[in-house]
């Protein structure tokens, strides 16, 4: 059993059926990559998954549990984070708080009443903000303002937010998306690094550079199903994925 | 936020600078004819109520228009207690206080359900209703457009009907209307007892405004405005926070308006209308949403402008223009006689849109920029410096 | 049957107000994406427009007579109205009907209104943040209704409807049912003929013309229109500009049923805004049909038998009606998605 398995979900937004019959099994530990051309229903999945869509039919079982039916926050404090297409941070805090909340959610839970602390009081998870931000290579800029940064750079203060919560899983939505080639290769080197400390990812991705350098599978879809699966170097050869992405319809 | 230490020693002194000056107030204000304690007793108690409303609005963006409600429900809880128990002003505050906390939770849990313009719109909704309601069939509770009063009728426990005239509200055993006179630099000083039950609340307003603002709660309330998706998906259940912070601030409200019962014991529904809450967001935003400091500050010139603004009458205009040939004195005078005395809510009006427009950031940025302006080098360094290289 | 019918129609008159100012509401919602707090001063200007000309037209000349005298045997004064003495009967005519001709004066002073409400101030707040357009129209309506509370005083003035259209009309004998149980003022029935005609032609106008399409496209995907070349901030200004005159009418004829005062449009406007939330932001027709509804429910909440058995339901039933669409259907009515969701 994986860590995440999907069981013939469906999807219907009106009249476009946008997943059918979407079966999908993800392995603990490894880093899997959806790919596809546009509307093949890749983001429907990841929104079914943490909970933005709520599927017609199917199941999704995460680390043994079903998310069907949960809001966001729970499917976050089961060990899910998400990086968003478009950066999503708090861009009027700076860098250390934008980490520091999604520390505090993981160490506190979906709420607590904790009025009377003092943020500098509470050493460890300071600490563990650094920490975080440290590894991004972000730890100088910790008193910045969020909104201020370059894309790129709100895409690793993104990361820092996610990785701050130690999650089993890791979504990551097109995480190159309009980077530069040099920002794209050191975005691969730390996904890399991250994969290496054992947590799995599932990113959906356009650029096969990227997809290629870092899945150790990667499934296919169109049209709002998966029509191949397997590692990297089968999915090259196949012939029904070029048709229906490499050949159709060239992102 | 680097160097806990020293920003902790900010907040210290920002702290005590506050509670010293609001207690030399009387002496502070006395130069802008503002030291009688029945205006200083209003400032008090109006920053405390948009102390609370920045609370709400200014950490998690939610506009509340019906704010004067939670007030006005403090008013007549702290009225019923003087009346049924007695005219100690403790009892009283912790009643109305703990009726607007009710209160709120119950239309914060409402309205919360719903953010931006229709979160707006359903606390409006409730305000006028508890208005209507004020009016009409709760007038055995509020009596209706008389307003709520002390009577010597009144059947209280403690202290009840003495000879003589109204009971007055008391802080044990010491009238809240005491004023003690002294000399000071010149100036006649009056200090009050009324005045300084406010200002003890001020503080503990401002010091409790002061660590939310500074806690992982307050941080958590300032992403609720910046990013609520991100928070979602963060972990975070963003409602009970903000339901929270609308009761917290709904709790101040109640706090103002039991302190407003305590130094006038009466309570009057229009107290709840729409302009009472739009006053407060003024006073918040003119000050500086968002900031510790700014919403007492907005209070503080609102209500300066007020008792200014509105003393006025039409004589003194018109000596004012009387250097003025008379015919262009009459339409002076009738021009500017419609901003002042009974037309000071045209000048609040004004006030307000001129403050939206140019003054996003409230009275507390214009002082900032004006700093930053003044030092050479302009802009602060943190953020010229330190931004990252693109 | 009789009390329910009669109901009904007390709920048209108040359900036609709040039709044609959420009607606006939502156009400027739903095109310029800004919330107007100023609307329901828009609809008050608009009553005003109708006091302004009636206190004109009655202005009088005053005569002190040499020969006549009264019964205290002072002078007799005697007063005429200059329409009358410049005009003649006309101008008794005019004074009569200052309400409906009010119509004709109020359209181009609130396409003026409109027009410089849009260009001078609401224009710059259309990137600004939803609490700051709230909050600077919030001002404007304190502002216009504390001009007109200057300007006219506190009370309410009366203003009467033309003498003709003041009588009653016996609903009830003209549907078969006993003369006299269900009798119903002539003018409210102006009043409501009116709302559905203005109604019909701001949908007729929507509907087919030129100006209509854009709009419409305009509200469904603003930033498209603006790149396919049309000059959409041109459109928006008419669109204010359409809303504040079927405000402005609205109170124009609602002004010989309440007297307006400076505050009429605030107390309007809450309830329009919750209507509009009712009917679903950004759906005209809901809005419509939430006016009315709303409209009618408030007249039957205000029975005697209503209240006696809920004590002050009348005061709060609309609010109450907003608090459960809300939580059970948080669009509204008819709302569409993604409207104002953040």
């Amino acid at each position: 059993m994986g860590i995440v398995v999907i069981k013939d979900l469906n999807k219907h937004f009106a009249g476009l059926h946008a997943l059918r019959d979407v079966n999908l099994e993800v392995e603990q530990g490894t880093v899997h990559a959806i790919i596809g051309p546009n509307g093949a229903g890749k983001s429907t999945l990841l929104n079914c998954f943490v909970g933005r869509l709520v599927p017609e039919t199917g199941s999704i079982t995460f680390d043994g549990r079903s998310l069907i039916g949960l809001r966001p926050y729970q499917i976050n404090q089961a060990g899910v984070s998400r990086v968003f297409q478009t950066p999503e941070i708090f861009g009027d805090l700076t860098l250390l708080e934008n980490v520091l909340i999604p520390a505090f959610a993981h160490r506190d839970g979906t709420y607590r009443l904790n009025l009377w602390a003092s943020l500098e009081g509470e050493g460890d998870v300071r600490d563990q903000a650094l920490q975080a931000l440290e590894d991004v290579g972000m730890a100088e800029f910790r008193s910045v303002t969020a909104e201020t940064l370059s894309r790129g750079d709100k895409r690793r203060l993104e990361l820092a937010m996610c990785l701050v919560q130690r999650p089993k899983l890791l979504l990551l939505d097109e995480p190159t998306a309009g980077m530069s080639r040099a920002d794209t290769n050191a975005t691969i080197d730390l996904l890399s690094e991250i994969s290496e400390t054992g947590i799995t990812m599932v990113v959906i991705e356009h650029d096969m550079h990227v997809v290629f350098s870092l899945a150790d599978r990667v499934t296919v879809m169109a049209q709002g199903t998966p029509i191949a699966e397997g590692s990297p170097g089968m999915i090259k050869g196949d012939p029904r994925v070029q048709e229906a992405y490499l050949g159709a319809a060239p992102a | 936020m680097r160097g806990s230490s020293a920003s902790g020693r900010y907040d210290g002194l920002l702290f005590a600078g506050f509670a010293i000056a609001t207690l030399l107030a009387p002496l502070l204000l006395a130069p802008f004819g503002a030291g009688y304690p029945d205006l200083l007793q209003r400032f008090a108690i109006y920053g405390i109520f948009a102390i609370g409303f920045n609370i709400l609005f200014g950490l998690t963006g939610y506009l509340s228009f019906g704010h004067a409600a939670f007030l006005g429900v403090g008013s007549y809880a702290a009225v019923w207690m003087f009346k049924l128990l007695s005219m100690n002003v403790i009892p009283a505050i912790l009643l109305a206080v703990l009726a607007a906390g009710l209160f709120s939770l119950l239309v914060g849990f409402v309205s919360l359900r719903r953010s931006g313009i229709y979160f707006s719109i359903l606390t409006l909704a409730f305000a006028q209703m508890s208005y209507n309601l004020a009016y009409s069939v709760l007038t055995p509770i509020t009596n209706g457009e008389t307003g709520l009063k002390v009577e010597l009728s009144d059947p209280r426990i403690f202290g009840g009907p003495a000879g003589g005239g109204l009971p007055v509200p008391e802080i044990f055993g010491v009238d809240m209307h005491t004023t003690t006179d002294v000399a000071l630099f010149g100036f006649n000083l009056q200090l009050n007892v009324g005045f300084y039950v406010c200002a003890a609340f001020l503080i503990a307003a401002f010091y409790l405004s002061m660590r939310i603002f500074r806690s992982p709660f307050g941080m958590t309330l300032k992403a609720i405005k910046s990013n609520q998706n991100r928070l979602n998906y963060t972990g975070i259940n963003t409602r009970p926070y903000a339901l929270t912070a609308f009761v917290i601030s709904g709790m101040y409200a109640g706090l103002a308006g039991g302190l407003l019962a305590c130094t006038d014991p009466l309570a009057g529904a229009e107290r709840m209308q729409w302009t009472a809450s739009g006053e407060v967001v003024l006073m918040t935003i003119l000050g500086g949403a968002g900031t510790l400091f700014g919403p007492v500050l907005g209070a503080i010139v609102i209500k300066y402008a007020e008792n200014i603004f509105s003393s006025f009458n039409k004589a003194e205009i018109s000596s004012f223009y009387s250097f003025l040939p008379d015919g262009l004195r009459d339409a002076m005078t009738s021009m500017t006689a419609a901003f002042v005395g009974d037309g000071w809510q045209l000048t609040l009006g004004v006030l307000f849109m001129l403050a939206v427009i140019f003054l996003p950031g409230g009275l507390m940025e214009g002082l900032r920029r004006l700093a930053f302006w003044r030092r050479p080098g302009g802009e602060p360094e943190e953020t010229a410096a330190r931004r990252p290289a693109e | 049957m009789n009390a329910v019918l009669l109901q009904i129609l007390n709920g048209l008159d108040k359900g036609s107000a709040y039709a044609l100012i959420a009607l606006g509401l939502t156009l400027i919602f739903g095109t310029l994406g800004v919330v107007n707090f100023a609307h329901g001063a828009l609809f008050m200007l608009g009553a005003f427009t109708a006091v302004t000309l009636n206190h004109l037209l009655t202005l009088e000349k005053v005569v002190v007579s040499q020969t006549e005298t009264t019964a205290w045997g002072t002078p007799l004064e005697i007063r005429t109205p200059y329409a009358e003495q410049i005009f003649g009967d006309f101008g008794q005519f005019l004074i009569d009907y200052s309400v409906p001709i009010s119509i004709l004066i109020a359209i181009p002073v609130m396409v003026i209104i409109g027009i410089v409400m849009e260009r001078g101030l609401i224009r710059h707040f259309y990137h600004r943040p939803h609490a700051d357009q709230i909050l600077v129209t919030f001002g404007l309506a304190i502002v216009l209704q504390e001009i007109v509370k200057a300007w006219f005083g506190a009370n309410p003035i009366p203003t009467p409807a033309p003498e003709s259209l003041r009588g009653m009309i016996d609903v009830g004998a003209g549907l078969g049912l006993q003369p006299g149980s269900v009798i119903y003022p002539v003018w409210r029935f102006v009043n409501f003929g009116f709302s559905v005609v203005v109604i019909a032609a701001v949908f007729a106008l929507l509907r087919f013309t030129t100006f209509g399409m854009v709009v419409r496209a305009g509200m469904a995907d603003r930033e498209t229109v603006g790149l396919i070349g049309i000059d959409i901030d041109r459109y928006f200004t008419w669109m204010f500009a359409l809303a504040a005159v079927v405000a402005g009418c609205a109170g124009v004829m609602y002004a010989p049923i309440v007297s307006p005062d400076y505050h009429v449009g605030m107390e309007f406007l809450v309830l329009s805004f919750v209507v509009v939330v009712v009917g679903g932001m950004g759906s005209l027709t809901g809005a419509v049909a939430a006016g009315f509804l709303l409209g009618i429910l408030q007249s039957f909440a205000s029975m005697n038998e209503v209240k006696n058995l809920v004590p002050g339901i009348d005061q709060v039933i609309i609010y109450l009606v907003a608090v459960v669409v809300l939580l059970t259907r948080p669009r509204g009515l008819m709302g569409r998605a993604g409207i104002m969701e953040t």
